[in-house]
């Protein structure tokens, strides 16, 4: 880990986590309404320490029903990929923003050229959950060169030798994907997400957050346990799909933020 | 046909590009594929249940009337005639076999026109698995009488509701299941697409339609192979299987896509169902439907070897509309007595048209693979021209 930079996304990440805070990062679509916007700016009032902007897909196999809809809508409104990334140059929300999208979108803008334009939108980190390792060495050269940190994705399934190899490219931070199943609201804390999250503890010193499944503020606790922190996706976009709007987003995100801050204060 | 490279490419295309979630399940299949295929007992029981199961080899049948009011000498390689009325039963049965070796109780499947969903769904029944095939509503719509076989044969068949609703959404869902459900359910994919070893093993199974065609269309031509293979392509396994067969001789092999969903003739590369292939798409990448008459053919995709023989120029891929398929099923079924599926009539379609234009020489022998038959259809079909 000596001769590694650090990036935009993992630098703030990184010092909340060595600050004994626990870290939260929402995940909304981008281009959901027409108030997005605001709620990014919300969310970040609320607490986030990084927000993740989904850039809408047509065919988005690692997002249940939920995700699904608001993929639709955004779509509907006559999101793409450019109209979310305007939509985000030039905004300053005092936290990094990460855009999570699937390959494709990024492939046929070419990597170079959509690395290129992430980054001149002040973008701090993509996330590609259909880009395993093995595919993806094309796209972290040029994210690299742009200063985009390029997150990687570790599973329950993913075997110790290729966990330690896939924490070692991750930049920003490693998403450990807590359950075998696509996103989406759980019940219950997934007994994998604690498994995966000290796993990742054990062979790196990135953040380690848990995302798919997290739905409130007490499973959030729970997966902190082992984990650095959370990402909360589904639970955020029903509520915005109800209509919850940027206070009801902020509302959500406080909640949680306040559990964490609760059983992990500053300074400890 | 050359194998895929190590990371399962066909020249650019291929790939294994799969959520994390799968990789592992991928690698733990592709060596599970290997070594079947290359021990004997596993081949000796495969082409046992092709044999006594579901009837190969099928014939090779010479259009005469056909043939002499084209003239060319026209040959049909018959998979209508399989058990369940199309190819999909060579891939389905090597795949169902090899869920039992790895020990996958749980067998999914998607479906488009229903026949890959219906040979799961008997492969399943057969071999004592559980089965669950997805299907977008649309399909489950325009093929009620595949759904209905599919329950009578023990299957689950799940409705899909997203996106357009037809076989693209279907694989969808069925990856959505499989991320949830890897480690007890086998994914039986019923095209040659999707992540590596999808697209190389499932043209291995399907490769006994080109391998025994090859020597039966020898038997009729005094040794020689035919002027021009021709097989529609959805995904293009029928195809797939076909080629392999010929990809040594001489003969022109000739791909025939839906107009409304040409992924080779009117896509461009981009990365979907676990592979770089060719893929209709709007300007910032959001794939676009594909409209055909025929369920099987509504994919806006292609499988990665297509892409590949395309951009080598080894294959040709060309187009034809849905009032050409409609015509061309009618003048099979008069000529010739053979009820054809709407998606082999497609190749049909753009035989009729090459002889018209001349594209195909007359005095040419064509082998064109009737790749299932269409009584799936005749209510569809019957709508259509009442
Ligand atoms: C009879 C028949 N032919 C062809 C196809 C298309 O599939 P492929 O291109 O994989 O052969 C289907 C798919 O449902 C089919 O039922």
């Amino acid at each position: 880990m000596s001769d590694r930079t650090i990036g935009p996304l993992e630098r703030p990440l990184r010092a909340v986590r060595d600050s004994g805070r626990k870290l939260i990062v929402p995940y909304v679509t981008g281009g959901l309404d027409d108030n997005w916007i605001d709620v990014v700016h919300a969310l970040a009032e609320a607490g986030a320490n990084a927000i993740e902007v989904g850039i809408p897909f047509s065919d988005p196999v690692m997002d249940g029903p939920i995700i699904q809809a608001a993929s639709v809508r955004a779509l509907e409104r006559g999101t793409t990929p450019q109209s979310v990334i305007s939509e985000l140059a030039g905004l300053d929300v005092g936290v990094p923003i990460a855009v999570m999208t699937y390959t494709n979108l990024i492939a046929h803008a070419g990597y170079h050229r959509m690395a290129q334009s992430l980054a001149a939108a002040n973008i701090a980190g993509a996330i590609l959950p259909d880009l395993p390792l093995d595919e993806a060495a094309e796209w972290m050269a040029e994210a690299s060169a742009a200063t985009i940190d390029a997150v990687q994705l570790v599973a329950p399934t993913t075997p110790d030798e290729r966990l330690v190899r896939i924490c070692e490219a991750s930049k920003g931070f490693v998403y450990a994907v807590g359950l075998l199943g696509v996103t989406g609201e759980r019940t219950e804390v997934a007994s994998s997400a604690l498994v995966i999250a000290r796993r990742c503890q054990l062979v790196t010193d990135l953040p380690v957050l848990v995302g798919v499944g997290v739905s409130n503020a007490e499973q959030a606790v729970t997966i902190c346990e082992e984990a650095d922190g959370v990402v909360v996706g589904s639970a955020l976009i029903r509520r915005l799909l109800d209509g919850a709007g940027p206070e009801g987003a902020a509302d959500f995100i406080s909640e949680i933020r306040l559990a964490l801050d609760q059983r992990w204060p500053a300074g400890e | 046909m050359e194998p895929p490279t190590e990371s399962g490419r066909f020249g650019d295309f291929g790939g294994r590009f799969v959520p994390e979630s799968l990789v592992p399940a991928c690698l733990e299949l592709e060596q599970a594929f290997n070594v079947a295929w290359n021990d004997p007992s596993f081949r000796h029981e495969l082409d046992d249940l092709l044999k006594h199961y579901a009837g190969r080899p099928t014939p090779v049948t010479e259009c005469r009337q056909l043939s002499d009011q084209l003239g060319i000498r026209l040959l049909l390689k018959r998979e209508d005639l399989n058990h369940t009325g199309s190819h999909k039963i060579n891939n389905v049965l090597g795949q169902a076999l090899l869920a039992k070796r790895m020990g996958k109780r749980r067998f999914i499947a998607e479906t488009g026109a229903g026949q890959h969903g219906v040979a799961s769904a008997t492969a399943a029944a057969l071999l004592g698995l559980e089965c669950v095939v997805y299907m977008g509503e649309v399909d489950v719509k325009r093929q009620e009488l595949n759904v209905f076989r599919m329950k009578l044969l023990g299957a689950e068949v799940i409705s899909v509701t997203s996106g357009a609703r037809t076989l693209k959404d279907a694989i969808n869902d069925a990856l959505r299941d499989w991320v949830a459900s890897v480690e007890s359910t086998y994914y039986c994919i019923g095209s040659v697409v999707g992540p590596h070893p999808y697209p190389f093993m499932v043209r291995q199974f399907q490769r006994v339609i080109g391998d025994e065609a090859r020597v039966q269309c020898q038997e009729y031509l005094n040794g020689e192979d035919p002027d021009i293979v021709v097989a529609c392509v959805g995904g293009g396994s029928n195809a797939a299987g076909t080629f392999a067969g010929f990809a040594d001789a001489r003969s022109r092999l000739v791909g025939v896509e839906p107009s409304g969903g040409a992924a080779n003739g009117k896509g461009v590369a981009g990365i979907v169902h676990g592979m770089r292939s060719n893929f209709l798409q709007d300007e910032s990448g959001q794939i676009e439907e594909a409209h055909s008459i025929s369920a099987g053919l509504d994919y806006p995709g292609v499988g990665p070897e297509h892409a590949y023989l395309a951009a080598i120029g080894r294959a040709t891929y060309e187009s034809v509309n849905d009032a050409e398929v409609l015509l061309a099923f009618q003048r099979l079924c008069a000529t010739e007595g053979i009820l054809p599926a709407l998606e082999p009539a497609h190749a049909l379609a753009w035989i009729l048209r090459a002889c018209e234009t001349g594209e195909i020489p007359r005095g040419s022998t064509v082998m064109m693979t009737l790749s299932g038959r269409g009584d799936k259809d005749v209510a569809e079909i019957m709508e259509i021209l009442n």
